[in-house]
């Protein structure tokens, strides 16, 4: 039966009534959703922290916290540094292909400033802080040839001294780099960068 | 409906109609006869971002000292116009962590001891007293021995709050007149400058103004937004109602 | 068949969808002629999914602790997105759901909505208003104001003018000595839990019991008694699509008042949002002037009209009560052969514009101290006047058995005039 005048005219005030009521009500939901996302309190207590790292001597790790979550800052020697290529043979994820760290910290040293190491301390297996056994040495007792780094007691997996997580331990992924910028050469922003938080 | 009102007040004597009349205006009788301070009109405009700012400036320097206006972030300021780094620079002393709070670092209990009770927390201030009251209050400050002060307040008699800016304003002085009047006794109270501050008494109520802009802002921050709202749904409302009402009639052409 | 029309069978054999679709709405008959004082029941379930909603979003952020509680009030208004219009919606709400109550329930004075057989009906509906009042007596101590806390207080000491149980009944209701954290506590569970649930499932039994009857009209006949052929009465129209599409109009309506007043003047002068609720509770400094939200001020002006009788104030709790009681009583005291307004004679139009203006006024007279008339003597104008309009309160149906008996009346139409 073909649409009369009156049924095409019903027709189209339903549809056009039913849109605008759509809208409405996406309008009226849209508050409700909204006020889910994290507060100003949350987000002022998720606010990036500034660090003092003036009298960080070098191979001294200092603690920050951010996010409830403890970060590391450390200060890295030469000799140090120098055990990173030595390293690449037996770490699972070398050129920290995984997306741990931020652009600027995917290079050997998985980070802006070499001499500046910054990590979450969190391990990517489970969620132990992990301590800092930056010594080399057997004195670790992680054996002769431990070159220094991170050592996570609760389940025993490895990390060196850029984050890195050694093949054949729980752990599946390097250390997470966090954002940072150094806002002067004696203070860093952890949490936010250039491009954000 | 009507015709049911209009034989209800056919019905009802004209005692009853007085009666009434008397009821709706007796309140305006009985106020005349008050004691109450006649409040000035604070003239506030939350749009004004400079009063607002010039109001929050005074407000961090003159009242955060004691009172805290602890549910009211200071980055919150964005909202008048101002920068994290503004905020940074000229209105936070204590921190500079724009997301915190605006607390005091008076504690309560210091606070009741020396003052007799301890200064209240002002963030919604300017919704329980309201604007007019606050902006004759801080106007109505007099110099009066018999108090632990030395301060007095016409609004709030024997306010324990000193006059914070009697730098400003200067010092008023209370005259008090009795006479008879038409319900007895009645007294006439008026203020004097009798020293000068460093504002003349136009730039006073000036910076008062924006005090209280600004303590109007702090109650309610989002208000300007909430007004813009406004308009945007009760234009889309207006849409609706169009829409829905000619789909009723449209529908409704089969019943009648 | 289509597959949404296998779909549909598919559920009809296992729940009966289509049947209730049918009998509640696309063919359940409603008289044609309903005016604007129906709208107000289907505002009102409006108002009831509102206050819900936005009563669990203020859950997710509120914090029911004497030390907390005023604080995440704020903490919702600045530091939660859209925090601020969901606080608005619900205290809007809250006064728009008496407003739309009011109305509906001054509907059924009109039309007679009350008398048989739909006297369960209204029954239903006065316990609803008693649920709504305790449901707004608990809610508005959760903010932690002066107001809030003050009013409870006053409030719950009534329960302790009761005689011989009265203190021990007041410590039972605070769970404390005074009004605190425990009140707060347990006001927080009735308001979010036990009322809301109480208030669906008598909601629920209400529209059953309309819907078992079929509805009034501003006529006040009986559509049914004049069917067609088919069994469907000539006066009736589907609810829906005819009403579903009328409804949508007056919730248009509806929200553009609301949004007028939640997005231009959420205060609406201290009565939607009382200004010393600005101020925290403070069990030691009471404010110079209590009164409860303008919704129950009618109330509160009887109760403060009964003076002390025999050292007890006991006597304006029980006229208070008598006041919301008696409305139970409705159906058997109008003896009127007509149930509409429109049909009966000057003594029920005279007396239902007396008690309306005898309720607004007692309203008004409940929102002020009782010495802003003055005094003459030592009695207060403003008792007097409470007094007064106390009596024709309940003039109205008290006396009503006898005036509906001996108005004057015009012949029921047979059928609905438009």
């Amino acid at each position: 039966m073909p649409d009369s005048p009156v049924n095409k005219r019903r027709r189209y005030l339903v549809a056009a009534t039913s849109a605008a009521g759509g809208v409405a009500v996406l309008a009226a939901a849209t508050p409700f959703v909204l006020s889910m996302f994290p507060s100003a309190r949350a987000r002022a207590a998720g606010a990036p922290v500034e660090v003092d790292i003036s009298k960080v001597e070098p191979g001294m790790l200092i603690r920050a916290e951010w996010r409830s979550k403890p970060v590391w800052v450390l200060h890295r020697t030469p000799e140090m540094l120098k055990t990173l290529p030595e390293l690449d043979s037996v770490v699972a994820d070398p050129k920290s292909e995984a997306p741990m760290q931020p652009d600027y910290a995917k290079n050997e040293y998985r980070s802006i400033k070499p001499e500046w190491l910054v990590l979450v301390g969190i391990c990517t297996h489970l969620g132990c802080s992990p301590t800092d056994k930056l010594q080399p040495g057997p004195d670790s007792g992680l054996g002769a040839d431990w070159k220094g780094g991170f050592f996570c007691p609760c389940h025993g997996s490895k990390f060196d001294l850029a984050g890195r997580v050694f093949k054949d331990v729980p752990a599946p992924t390097n250390l997470q780099v966090p954002r940072y910028e150094f806002l002067t050469d004696t203070r860093l922003r952890i949490g936010e960068d250039a491009k954000g938080s | 409906m009507i015709g049911m009102l209009s034989s209800a007040m056919h019905l009802m004597t004209r005692t009853m109609t007085k009666l009434l009349l008397l009821i709706l205006l007796l309140p305006f009788a009985a106020t005349a006869a008050d004691e109450h301070v006649r409040l000035d009109q604070a003239p506030i405009d939350i749009r004004d971002a400079a009063s607002l700012q010039r109001g929050a400036k005074i407000f961090v320097n003159y009242c955060l000292n004691c009172h805290s206006a602890q549910y009211m972030r200071y980055n919150r300021l964005v909202d008048i116009g101002l920068t994290d780094q503004q905020i940074r620079d000229n209105l936070m002393f204590a921190s500079n962590k724009v997301g915190d709070t605006m607390t005091v670092a008076m504690r309560k209990a210091d606070g009741a001891k020396w003052f007799g009770t301890a200064p209240p927390d002002l963030t919604v201030v300017a919704r329980s007293r309201g604007p007019d009251w606050i902006y004759t209050y801080l106007r109505s400050y007099y110099r009066d021995d018999s108090t632990t002060t030395g301060w007095n307040n016409l609004v709030f008699p024997s306010v324990a709050m000193p006059h914070v800016l009697w730098e400003l304003q200067g010092q008023q002085v209370l005259t008090v007149e009795t006479h008879e009047g038409a319900h007895g006794k009645e007294q006439h109270r008026t203020l004097a400058l009798a020293s000068a501050g460093t504002l003349s008494s136009p730039e006073y109520d000036k910076l008062v103004a924006d005090l209280v802009n600004y303590l109007v802002f702090m109650g309610e921050p989002m208000q300007i937004t909430r007004t813009r709202m406004g308009y945007v749904v009760l234009m889309g409302l207006a849409v609706l109602f169009v829409l829905a009402y000619l789909l009723k009639k449209e529908y409704w052409k089969d019943v009648h | 068949m289509t597959r949404s029309q296998a779909f549909l069978n598919w559920i009809d054999e296992r729940f009966p969808l289509t049947t209730l679709w049918k009998e509640h709405l696309s063919e359940y008959y409603a008289p044609k002629n309903f005016n604007f004082w129906y709208y107000f029941g289907s505002l009102a379930l409006l108002v009831l999914v509102l206050q819900i909603v936005t009563g669990i979003f203020l859950t997710m952020n509120y914090k029911p602790d004497a030390t907390q509680a005023f604080g995440s009030v704020e903490y919702i208004m600045r530091d939660v997105p859209a925090g601020w219009l969901i606080r608005y919606m619900h205290s809007t709400g809250a006064s728009m759901f008496f407003i739309v109550v009011y109305l509906h329930m001054f509907r059924g004075l009109l039309y007679g909505s009350y008398r048989k057989p739909r006297e369960l009906l209204w029954v239903l509906g006065v316990i609803i208003y008693l649920a709504l009042m305790a449901e707004a007596f608990f809610g508005y101590l959760l903010p932690w104001g002066q107001m809030s806390y003050w009013g409870a207080q006053v409030i719950v000491n009534l329960f302790g003018a009761v005689p011989f149980i009265g203190e021990d009944l007041a410590v039972w209701i605070r769970g404390d000595y005074v009004v605190s954290d425990a009140t707060l506590n347990r006001f927080f569970a009735f308001h979010v839990i036990a009322i809301p649930l109480v208030l669906l499932a008598l909601v629920v039994a209400h529209i059953i019991a309309l819907h078992e009857v079929g509805s009034n009209n501003p006529d006040g006949i009986e559509i049914k008694k004049t069917k067609d052929p088919d069994g469907r009465p000539l006066d009736g129209i589907p609810f829906h699509p005819y009403y579903t599409v009328k409804d949508i109009v007056g919730v248009v309506v509806f929200l553009a008042v609301f949004s007028f007043i939640i997005f231009f003047m959420p205060e609406v002068g201290g009565y939607f949002l009382e200004y010393n609720n600005f101020i925290p509770a403070d069990p030691l400094k009471t404010p110079p002037h209590i009164a409860p939200v303008w919704y129950f001020t009618p109330y509160y002006a009887m109760l403060r009209a009964v003076p002390a009788f025999l050292g007890t104030q006991f006597w304006g709790v029980l006229v208070m009560g008598a006041a919301v009681l008696i409305f139970f009583l409705l159906p058997w005291l109008d003896r009127s052969p007509v149930k509409s307004i429109r049909y009966k004679g000057p003594y029920y139009k005279i007396a239902l514009t007396l008690f309306t203006i005898s309720f607004l006024v007692l309203g008004w007279l409940g929102t002020q101290p009782t010495a802003f008339l003055g005094a003459i003597g030592k009695t207060e104008i403003a008792v007097v006047l409470a007094r007064l309009f106390t009596v024709v309160y309940f003039a109205f149906f008290l006396l009503m058995p006898w005036y509906s008996r001996i108005d004057s009346y015009k012949p029921k139409p047979k059928r609905v005039t438009e």
